[in-house]
């Protein structure tokens, strides 16, 4: 289903912050098409992995591979190296100086000097599949939170990069613009673009996902595909995990 | 009232006006690009250049310029740098404002969030990218009102320049006291700041206003 080649290949990936080491020797790749989606109790190290993955975070032992070439040995330009991993926040991080548009062609104009007329073309049509369009000329405080998210989608897209890694990025929405945001995302998804998702929407993570990662204290504990993971979680850290999102029923009966 | 003193004296005063002006252009948008480096070398917290940069902005901002000129144009011929009276107006300027510029955008460049600057490097751009496009625009916008108090500020310091010899404004006063009509001189010295000052104050609060619209509230 997917070609061999992985585009991300993580080995033995170790992390430190200060003494205390938080990622102890990650390893994961990620085929081209894929959808890997990770989830964890929080700071187990997923978006701490993330960051790593596109440099904001440098590594203490251990190598990424991006398409088969190392982006830890070497003469690594960090700014050649980005403009290939598209990255989405949490907090969207649009620029409040720019309009959308703008916000959107800084990167492929400035990063990657493409053409002004090719660009805007291809950011109108990514605009257009997540029902922004007529909102080009505006700026993200006129922009609800999930407006915003969904352009901070388009922005990194419109870069064309190999892989997108997402960092909870429905994280801080009010729950009615959540799924606007995740319809886009499954949309990406359906197009076969490569995805490494951290979320803790598990719904979504289970109508997402061809394979689950379950990290916890800066290990993966599972990676699995997600019916198995949802189902029948190998290991009891994952089943505890899981648990934290149902509920049993507490009502009284009568009397 | 004489109005024939304010015809009489109108040119000279212009020509003062015009000094002023260009001295004060000239030193102020030096003093922006000082400030701004200095701020820079502060932000990035570059070595060997950061302790001067923080003992340069001490210095200029707790000496009077007065005092800052009278070195300028006194003491440093002793030491064989001669320097004209404008450029030591100029230089003296640039120096005392440098200090209050870098301190502006200091606040300004503490405002743009390690967030934003992440989703800059996260595009690819490359460091100076980042400074142009992503920090230095919204530096800018919150440092907007401290920088029209500081270039205010600059004008009005623009009074002492007569001290080394330049024919500015309180120079033409100083020098029609002695025909008496004192209110009218006044009154004109005072004219004359005004209708350079306000403008300037207003323009600054156009930019403010526009950026506020641009919606710098984030």
């Amino acid at each position: 289903m997917f070609s061999d080649q992985p585009v991300l290949k993580i080995k033995e990936l170790y992390k430190k912050y200060d003494e205390r080491e938080v990622l102890h020797g990650i390893s994961l790749e990620v085929k081209k098409g894929e959808v890997l989606v990770m989830v964890g109790p929080s700071g187990c190290g997923k978006s701490t992995l993330l960051r790593c993955l596109n440099g904001l975070e440098p590594i203490d032992s251990g190598d990424i591979e991006l398409n088969g070439e190392s982006i830890i040995f070497g003469k690594i330009r960090w700014n050649l190296v980005r403009q290939r991993i598209g990255m989405v926040f949490q907090s969207y991080d649009l620029f409040p100086h720019m309009t959308v548009l703008e916000n959107i062609l800084l990167g492929p104009l400035k990063a990657q000097k493409r053409g002004r007329a090719e660009v805007a073309g291809e950011a109108k049509t990514y605009l257009d599949r997540v029902g922004l369009l007529d909102r080009w000329d505006s700026y993200p405080n006129q922009l609800s939170g999930g407006q915003r998210q969904r352009v901070a989608i388009v922005r990194a897209l419109c870069m064309n990069p190999e892989i997108m890694l997402f960092d909870e990025v429905t994280a801080s929405l009010d729950p009615e613009m959540v799924r606007e945001v995740l319809d886009v995302m499954l949309g990406l998804a359906v197009r076969g673009l490569t995805m490494l998702i951290v979320t803790h929407e598990m719904a979504f993570a289970r109508a997402v996902a061809d394979r689950v990662i379950f990290m916890d204290e800066g290990i993966i504990v599972e990676n699995e595909s997600p019916a198995n993971f949802f189902e029948n979680p190998a290991t009891d850290r994952a089943r505890k995990f899981l648990n934290i999102f149902y509920f049993d029923g507490v009502k009284k009966g009568p009397g | 009232m004489d109005l024939f003193f304010f015809a009489q004296y109108m040119p000279m005063y212009l020509k003062a006006a015009g000094l002023t002006v260009t001295l004060a252009a000239a030193g102020i948008g030096l003093s922006v690009v000082l400030g701004l480096i200095c701020a820079l070398v502060r932000f990035y917290r570059l070595p060997l250049l950061r302790p001067l940069a923080s003992i340069y902005i001490e210095f200029a901002r707790n000496t009077p310029l007065m005092i800052q000129l009278f070195f300028l144009y006194y003491a440093l011929p002793k030491v064989y740098l001669k320097l004209e009276g404008i450029s030591c107006a100029i230089i003296g300027l640039a120096f005392l404002g440098g200090g209050y510029m870098a301190e502006a955008f200091r606040g300004g460049l503490e405002a743009v969030s390690r967030t934003q600057i992440e989703a800059g490097l996260s595009m690819g751009l490359t460091r100076l990218q980042l400074i142009r496009y992503v920090i230095l625009p919204q530096a800018f916008a919150v440092a907007a009102p401290a920088l029209a108090a500081n270039t205010i500020f600059l004008i009005k310091e623009t009074s002492v320049f007569s001290i080394v010899a330049l024919a500015d404004l309180v120079y033409v006063f100083k020098d029609l006291i002695k025909e008496g009509h004192s209110t009218e001189n006044n009154l004109l010295l005072i004219g004359f700041y005004l209708v350079i000052i306000l403008p300037v104050s207003l323009l600054f609060s156009l930019w403010e206003r526009r950026l506020r619209r641009v919606g710098f509230s984030v």
